[in-house]
């Protein structure tokens, strides 16, 4: 039984590993295609990179970027060949175009936003703290002899 | 005045949220919308020794139908390829992907086959080429051979009425290549 288990495992533990063995050339080659099936989105499970999906289409896409890659192009050949299929979604870190600008700057917007609006606030209430009323002599006496009778 | 600006807040969120709320995450807007057809040529799933590839899909305005005998949402799509395929509005062609042979045919035989031709993409190499991503895909293609519109998924009733028919009517009335 114990043993039957351990098998259990160990199989479950293989089927969660990396899913294919490539053969590399050259270990930069290795480097390059690592970094990159990390960097890439797979379009089926779409919140996994390539390299965790277990898909069907991630793995035919693995397999388009290690043979880019071991064919001796660059890194921006592989991204480029996704991109010009699969468009920038396939990209975790978009360019910044116009089609993206609102992506990229909306948060410094809303930033930038926040803070002039809290600066409209601040200086609106020190100017209503600077236009109270001072106390007449007459008040301030007044506020003296409350004062006295609370500390009693 | 007061709760103005608050109420005006909520208001664009709520706008923001709802229009977030249907969007469809997969629904993944194609790079490939008006450039030409990539070129690919395969065999065809009936008879491997005649081809097909995108100088076919020149001359007049075609659907390019992605499916598989593997593929769920193929069958849900089914009927309205029939009813289309007998309506002759245009020629319909299917890109048989990462199928086998014998039971793609045996899928179109059962099923009834709404196909002009079906190419057959065993390894999937041309799916990827045209971006697919997941089956069922229908591109629109012009008489130039030219990519005009990508549905991605089952094509319903409404999105065919809506979105496809009329932009084919409209293609229909474009120039004929020169």
């Amino acid at each position: 039984m114990r043993v039957c288990l351990i098998l259990f495992g160990l199989a479950m533990s293989l089927s969660l590993q990396a899913i294919e063995i490539r053969q590399f050339d050259d270990p930069a080659k290795q480097q390059a295609y690592e970094n990159l099936v990390k960097e890439l989105r797979c379009l089926v499970c779409q919140n996994q990179s390539l390299a965790d999906s277990d898909a069907d289409l991630a793995k035919d896409l693995r397999t388009e970027v290690y043979s880019i890659i071991q064919s001796g192009k660059s890194e921006q050949a592989a991204v480029k060949f996704l991109v010009d299929r699969y468009g920038d979604f396939v990209l975790y870190n978009p360019p910044l175009k116009t089609s993206t600008s609102l992506l990229w700057l909306g948060p410094f917007a809303l930033l930038l936003g926040g803070l002039v609006f809290l600066g409209v606030l601040a200086r609106k209430r020190s100017a209503g703290r600077k236009a109270e009323p001072a106390l007449t002599g007459e008040e301030r006496q007044r506020l003296q002899e409350l004062k006295k009778k609370l500390e009693g | 005045m007061r709760f103005l600006i608050p109420l005006i807040l909520f208001i664009v969120m709520v706008a923001f949220l709802a229009v977030g709320l249907k969007l469809d995450p997969r629904e993944v807007p194609s790079p490939f919308i008006g450039k030409p057809a990539p070129a690919f040529s395969l065999p065809q799933l009936a008879d491997p020794s005649k081809t097909f590839g995108n100088a076919d899909l020149k001359g007049q305005v075609s659907l390019l139908n992605v499916w598989a005998s593997w593929c769920v949402s193929c069958k849900q799509e089914h009927p309205l390829l029939i009813a289309l395929s007998k309506q002759h509005i245009l020629p319909i062609y299917g890109l048989n992907y990462k199928d086998e042979r014998d039971a793609g045919l045996g899928w179109l035989k059962h099923f009834g086959n709404p196909y002009t031709a079906s190419a057959f993409d065993a390894d999937g190499k041309v799916g990827i080429e045209w971006g697919v991503y997941g089956v069922p895909e229908t591109f629109v293609i012009d008489k130039q051979g030219v990519i005009r519109h990508k549905h991605t998924g089952p094509i319903t009733e409404e999105a065919w009425q809506n979105s496809l028919l009329p932009l084919i009517i409209q293609l229909q009335k474009e120039g004929s290549p020169t």
